[in-house]
This record gives C-alpha cells, sequence and structure tokens, in this order.
C-alpha cells in the first residue's frame, strides 16, 4: 500500500514551481533534493493538503488506493515532521503527545501509549516536564512520536534534521527511519544534505534548479 | 467557522454606522433641517461663532493635539534611541503598561495635587526652601494657555506610545540596523533617527493620529486641568448640550462640526510637518555627521520619561493619601492625622459606580476581543487581512473627535428614548474600545508561526480544535494584554458614558469628573482612587499568568525553543 503523486504540479500567480510523479512503496524513503527556491517545502504542503490558496495544485495524491485530491488534512492521515520540533509550549510533553491520540481510547490506554511512546525513544518518565526545557534532540524525539501517535499512513519529512548538530542528527535521523520502516509508512524526505539521502538508502528525485528572480 | 467571513463586515458596519448616525444627527442640527421642510439654516454657525472667546477655545483646541503628540512622540522617540537594550530601558518598559491604565481622570486629579500651589511638590519644599506658609497665588492649573492641560495630556500619551512603539518594534528590526549605525561610527541617538526611527514611525502612524486627534478634543482631563476663560471647544460643546434652553442644541451641534473641522485641521497640519520633516531628515541623512550632543539628549529623554513615570505613580499615592486625610495644612507635607471617614460614607456610592463600570467594561471589552479575533483569524483563513489598506477604518472612531460624534449620537437616541440604556452604553463603549483592542492583537496575529496549527490538522485534529487546542492558548498572552487594555480604556470613559448615558446611568468616573468643579479634594481622593484599582485589577490576570508561565511553561513567555 503506497503513496502516489500522479503528475502532480504547484502552479503559483501562473507561474508552476514544480511537476513530478512518484511511487513510494511501504517502508521505503524516497528523498527529495533541490536549491532552496525549488518548492521543496510547498511539495510537503501540497501532499498534506497544506497548500495556501493562493498555490494551485495539479494532479493527484493517492494513498493505499485512496485519491486524496480535494480532501482537507486532518482527513488525509498524512504525517509532517517540520524543520522545528513545533512542541505547543502551552502543553506539557505527555499533553502533547496525548493531543495526538485518536479519540476513543479509555484513560489508561491513552497514558499507556503515550508511556510506551516515550520510552521507545528514552524518555520514559518525561510526561509532565515543559517541552521548553527539553534539548534539541529530546524535542526532535518527541515531535516524531507525536507524529507517529497520530497513526498516519504515510510520512513526510521537512527537512526536520537540519538544525541539529551533526553527531545529534545522524542519531535522531536514524531513529525517524527505524520507527518508520518499523511501521512500513512511505515516507518522503526534503532535504539538501547529501548524507540525508545516503542514510535514507532510497531513490533520489532532484528538482529543478531555482527559476531567476 | 465559515461564519468568520462575515466577521470583518460585521465589525466594520458596527464601528461606522455609529460614526455616520452621529454625524448626520449633527449634520440636520446644525443646518436647521427638519423632516418635510427642506429649508437649510445658518443661524446656528452664526451664533456658535459669536460665542464669546470662541477664537481663543478654537485655537486653543487647535495647536493643543499636534503638540501634546509632538512632545510625546519626541520624548519616547529619544528614549527609545538612548537606552534601548538596557536596564533601564526594560525597568521602564515595565511600568508603562500599570501607568497607561491609569484613567485620564485620576491621573488629572494626581498630577493637579501634586503641581497646584497648594500641591504636595511645594509642600515638600515649605516653607523651608520657599519660606511659604500658605499657599501662593500662582496660576499653575487651569492656566489661560492651556500648558497645565498639555502636561497632562503628556503625562497620559507617552505611556500610550511606548508601549505601542514597543509592540511595532520587531518590525523596525532594530538591533541589527543600530549594530550597523553604531559600526560606521553613529552615535546610539543619530544613529537610531537615521536607521530605525522611519519604520518605527510608519508603524504606529495611526496611534500617532489617535492622539493627535484625541488630545485637541479631550474632555475630562480638560475639564481637570484646562482653562475656563474661556475653556477648550470640547468643553463649551459639552455645556452647551447640557444646556437647559432647547434652542442650544443647534447651536451645540454647529459646534460639533466646528471640532470635526478643527481635528482635520491639527491633522493635516501634522501631514504637513510630516513631509517637512522627511525633507529635513533625507537632506541631513547625507552630511556625514555623527550626533552631536548624543550625552545631554540621552539623560535628558532618561530624565523626561522617569520623571513622568514618577509624577504619574506619585499622583495615585497623593490621590489616596488625601482620601484618607483628616485635617492636612499648608505647609505640611502629610496629614495630621489619617480617617477612613470618606470611605466609609462614600463606600455606597463608589461601590455602585465601581459596579456599573465593571459591567459596562467586561461586556464591551468580551465583545470587541471576541469580534478582533473573529476579525484577525477570518483575515489568516483568507491568507490575508481583510480590507487591507483599510485597517484605518477599524481605528475610525478614535480617530474623529469624540464629542462631535457623541453629540450627533445623542440627539438622535433621545427620539426613541434609547438614551441613558444600559445597551446604549455598552454598544457606544464598544465602539471606543475595538480600535484599542484591535491594534493590540492586530500586532501579534501576523507573527503567529502557522505551522503549529497546520501540524495539529495533520495530527487528525479538525480546524476549529486546531484553533482552540493551539492557537487561542499559545496566544493567550496577548489576548488577556489586549483585554486587559480595552476594561482600562472602558473604565476610563468619560464622554461616552456622560452623554449616552444622559445622567441616568452613572460610573465611578463619570462620579469622579462631576466632582472636579466641587474641589473638594477628600471626595476626589477617594474616587480617583477606586477608579485607578479598578483599572489596574484588568491588568492582574495577564500577570498571575505571566508569573504562572515563567514558572511551568517557559515557551509561553520567552518564545517556542527551536
Amino acid at each position: 500500500m503506497s503513496l502516489v503523486l500522479e503528475d502532480l504540479s504547484l502552479v503559483l500567480e501562473g507561474r508552476q514551481l514544480l511537476r513530478m510523479d512518484a511511487v513510494i512503496a511501504p517502508g521505503q524513503i524516497l528523498t527529495v533534493m533541490g536549491p532552496s527556491g525549488a518548492g521543496k517545502s510547498s511539495l510537503i504542503a501540497a501532499i498534506a493538503g497544506l497548500t495556501p490558496e493562493a498555490m494551485k495544485v495539479g494532479g493527484r495524491v493517492v494513498l493505499e488506493g485512496r485519491d486524496l485530491t480535494g480532501h482537507p488534512p486532518q482527513m488525509r492521515r498524512i504525517g509532517v515532521l517540520f524543520q522545528d520540533a513545533l512542541l505547543f509550549p502551552h502543553f506539557s510533553v505527555g499533553q502533547n503527545l496525548g493531543l495526538a491520540l485518536p479519540a476513543g481510547l479509555s484513560r489508561a490506554e491513552r497514558r499507556a501509549r503515550i508511556d510506551e511512546a516515550l520510552e521507545s525513544v528514552g524518555l520514559a518518565g518525561r510526561e509532565r516536564a515543559d517541552p521548553t526545557i527539553l534539548s534539541g534532540g529530546e524535542r526532535a524525539r518527541v515531535a516524531l512520536m507525536r507524529t507517529l501517535l497520530a497513526e498516519p499512513r504515510a510520512l513526510l519529512l521537512d527537512e526536520p534534521f537540519s538544525r541539529l548538530d551533526a553527531p545529534l542528527r545522524r542519531s535522531v535521523r536514524e531513529a525517524v527511519f527505524h520507527h518508520a520502516k518499523a511501521r512500513r509508512l512511505p515516507v518522503l524526505l526534503v532535504t539538501h544534505d547529501r548524507a540525508d539521502a545516503e542514510a535514507a538508502g532510497g531513490p533520489v528525485h532532484q528538482l529543478g534548479s531555482a527559476p531567476d528572480f | 467557522m465559515a461564519m468568520l467571513r462575515f466577521a470583518p463586515p460585521l465589525a466594520l458596519a458596527l464601528l461606522i454606522v455609529p460614526i455616520g448616525l452621529g454625524f448626520l444627527g449633527i449634520l440636520a442640527s446644525a443646518f436647521g433641517l427638519q423632516l418635510g421642510d427642506g429649508l437649510v439654516s445658518t443661524e446656528a454657525f452664526e451664533a456658535a461663532l459669536a460665542l464669546p472667546g470662541l477664537q481663543h477655545s478654537t485655537m486653543l483646541s487647535l495647536w493643543i493635539g499636534p503638540a501634546a503628540a509632538f512632545l510625546s512622540l519626541g520624548l519616547v522617540a529619544l528614549f527609545f534611541a538612548g537606552w534601548l537594550g538596557t536596564r533601564f530601558f526594560r525597568g521602564l518598559s515595565a511600568l508603562m503598561a500599570p501607568i497607561l491604565a491609569i484613567p485620564h481622570a485620576a491621573a488629572g486629579f494626581g498630577l493637579a495635587f501634586l503641581i497646584a500651589p497648594s500641591g504636595l511638590l511645594l509642600r515638600l519644599v515649605s516653607p523651608e526652601l520657599t519660606g511659604l506658609s500658605r499657599p501662593p497665588d500662582w496660576l499653575i492649573l487651569n492656566d489661560p494657555a492651556g500648558l497645565s492641560l498639555l502636561f497632562g495630556l503628556v503625562l497620559k500619551e507617552v505611556p500610550f506610545l511606548f508601549l505601542v512603539a514597543l509592540a511595532a518594534l520587531p518590525q523596525a528590526d532594530a538591533p541589527a540596523r543600530m549594530a550597523v549605525m553604531a559600526s560606521l561610527g553613529y552615535g546610539r541617538v543619530r544613529g537610531f533617527f537615521l536607521s530605525v526611527f522611519p519604520a518605527l514611525y510608519g508603524a504606529i502612524r495611526l496611534p500617532v493620529y489617535a492622539v493627535i486627534a484625541f488630545s485637541g478634543a479631550v474632555v475630562d482631563l480638560a475639564l481637570i486641568l484646562g482653562p475656563n476663560t474661556p475653556p477648550t471647544l470640547a468643553v463649551r460643546i459639552l455645556t452647551l448640550v447640557n444646556d437647559p434652553d432647547l434652542a442650544m442644541r443647534p447651536v451645540a451641534a454647529a459646534a460639533s462640526l466646528l471640532q470635526l473641522g478643527i481635528t482635520l485641521c491639527s491633522l493635516l497640519l501634522w501631514r504637513l510637518g510630516e513631509g517637512l520633516c522627511a525633507r529635513i531628515f533625507a537632506s541631513s541623512a547625507g552630511s556625514g555627521r555623527r550626533g552631536l550632543g548624543e550625552i545631554a539628549l540621552r539623560w535628558s529623554a532618561l530624565a523626561g520619561v522617569g520623571l513622568l513615570a514618577a509624577l504619574s505613580l506619585a499622583g495615585i499615592v497623593v490621590l489616596l493619601l488625601w482620601s484618607i486625610a483628616s485635617g492636612w495644612r499648608f505647609p505640611d507635607a502629610f496629614p495630621q492625622a489619617l480617617s477612613l471617614g470618606v470611605w466609609q460614607a462614600q463606600w455606597p456610592a463608589i461601590a455602585a459606580g465601581l459596579g456599573t463600570a465593571t459591567m459596562i467594561g467586561l461586556l464591551a471589552t468580551t465583545a470587541s476581543s471576541a469580534l478582533a479575533i473573529a476579525v484577525l483569524e477570518a483575515g489568516d483563513r483568507a491568507g490575508r487581512q481583510p480590507f487591507s489598506g483599510f485597517l484605518w477604518l477599524f481605528t475610525l472612531p478614535i480617530l474623529v473627535p469624540q464629542v462631535t460624534l457623541l453629540a450627533g449620537l445623542s440627539l438622535l437616541l433621545i427620539g426613541p428614548g434609547l438614551d441613558g440604556t444600559l445597551a446604549s452604553v455598552v454598544a457606544i463603549h464598544f465602539v471606543f474600545v475595538f480600535p484599542y483592542v484591535y491594534l493590540t492583537l492586530a500586532g501579534y496575529w501576523p507573527r503567529f508561526d502557522r505551522r503549529n496549527t497546520d501540524l495539529a490538522l495533520t495530527l487528525g485534529r479538525s480546524p476549529a480544535a486546531a484553533f482552540t487546542l493551539v492557537k487561542l492558548p499559545m496566544l493567550v498572552l496577548p489576548i488577556l494584554t489586549a483585554f486587559g487594555l480595552g476594561f482600562a480604556v472602558s473604565v476610563a470613559q468619560y464622554l461616552p458614558t456622560q452623554m449616552i448615558g444622559a445622567g441616568r446611568i452613572t460610573t465611578i468616573t463619570t462620579d469622579a469628573v462631576s466632582l472636579a468643579s466641587g474641589g473638594d479634594r477628600r471626595l476626589i481622593g477617594a474616587y480617583g482612587f477606586a477608579q485607578t484599582l479598578l483599572a489596574f485589577l484588568a491588568f492582574l490576570p495577564p500577570l498571575l499568568l505571566l508569573a504562572l508561565a515563567r514558572t511551568r511553561r517557559r515557551g509561553l513567555v520567552e518564545g517556542v525553543a527551536r
């Protein structure tokens, strides 16, 4: 059950930003590379359904055979990790994770899933912490778990490692890839770092150079 | 959520319809227009222009607005230039919100109790330094030139422009620009005026215009500090409106139109001044001078802002002292004895005034905050702010002279008997509170990182849930601050409560201002202090939340960690 981009195109004010076709199999990581201004973040927004009104999206996004065209983001079941962890500052670490859990779980079940998620990234017992006092690497791991607790069927990564320094970057990257592969999620990674692409070990799609201004 | 689209037009209608109606009411009355009678009469204007001393009143109203704005803006800009990023700057910034909350009437009374010939300042140095054993016969308060009124206005407008400029500062990218200028060898003050001020002024232009319009037509402060012989035009209009002789109504309307013209003239004068300053500025920018008298300018700005802050706060203390003084002869610096007699005797009346002011303030501010949030949120959803380029329309009520608008509206409301009702008073408070709440929030809304709500959507949450669970809580401090400011603005409203309430709806503020002519210092002290306390209360929730967030949720205060 894969993520398919069929003739996906982005047009902003009459100018075509990009156009691409791709099939991403479960557990596979497609790396999209390109200079800044090539529309990498817009590509993620288009697949997740987050494009602003001014941008026109053409073609289709198909996930597990469901055509997602026109679906609002909250119905797509596509998880996104942004460049920043974006942990909500008014919630504790545990509340940030709880926000992602599906409805209909019992209190005990919710508690158990949050504990389990924190433990799997080495943060057991931190559910009451203020997210602001976590280190950069810890925040990135909580953000990963928050995205996965929503049980997405595909994962989009918008340069999520670029703010971390080299050693940390490697370990967070490994954690993200490990969890995504364990859940057999199709993954689309946007980056301008070669090392990310090599670590992903999947196909690489090069976006065209930035248009001249 | 689709309803949000109607928020911007609804808000505009709620603000502009009263202004339009007020204007129509004034026109009809001033020109003697009656239904079924097409005759236009200019009698009212002739009568208005023939009022004794009108020319003096008019001139007073014409120059005092631009003068108050120039002094306040100049002082704030000099202080920013000299002290941005220093300990003094942070300290005085923290004081500005409570000082802004002090209602005009209380600030005016406090200042009067300090600087009057029998005031505390002279008592402190008498008789030791002055040899005075009784108050001198100096005309400090209510001076014919309006200087004490001007001083009172500056006292109130400096904290307003200070906070407005502080909120707009990120748009001017001050630290980076100041660093560049310093590396080019410019002093702080000249560097600031050349690199930061132009962007900053562009961002706070509307509030500056509001200061001009407000100051030139102010009534409560003018009743307390302004000249009596003759008073400013706005005060004379209020007297004409309250005249039992109904024949004076059209004269009041004609004078109101004159006031509108005066306000427009002051704004026009200011615009011309802007152009002139821009020219001088442009020609001096390339002169290569690196700044002259920097140190003197810096320290006088600190002294000026510090003095105003000290006078504002000392004024409140003096109000309290007078309210509990039993016997306080000149030149004693402290009352002979203290007593709670005034508070005990007046408490039922004070409590009633506080209760009405609280109810009106809560209703008007809640409505203003909800609608302002809806307008800004509608703009975010649509990808651009509604009526962009017409932002000033949302602040129109504070750009026209209050007395003109209210004189017209009160005429219209008398007909159907709507004057003197609580609903009308709440509605008119909404009209004057909304612009301040909107201006405060409009600075924060576009700075919100929309990826936060996007992320909530990708987690499967609805747009409504993303708004209530993520966006509103992340903006809770600005929202509570805007609410506090709105409430303080409502508490301070004298003229709208007085004119639309028609004497039947009275608040602690109308009670306090009506004491001005009586001159009973103990009563004034009690009412002024109670009024100030109520306005301060509004800033308690954001302060408490801030303290809580500092220990539990630091990201809300210091910005989100990456």
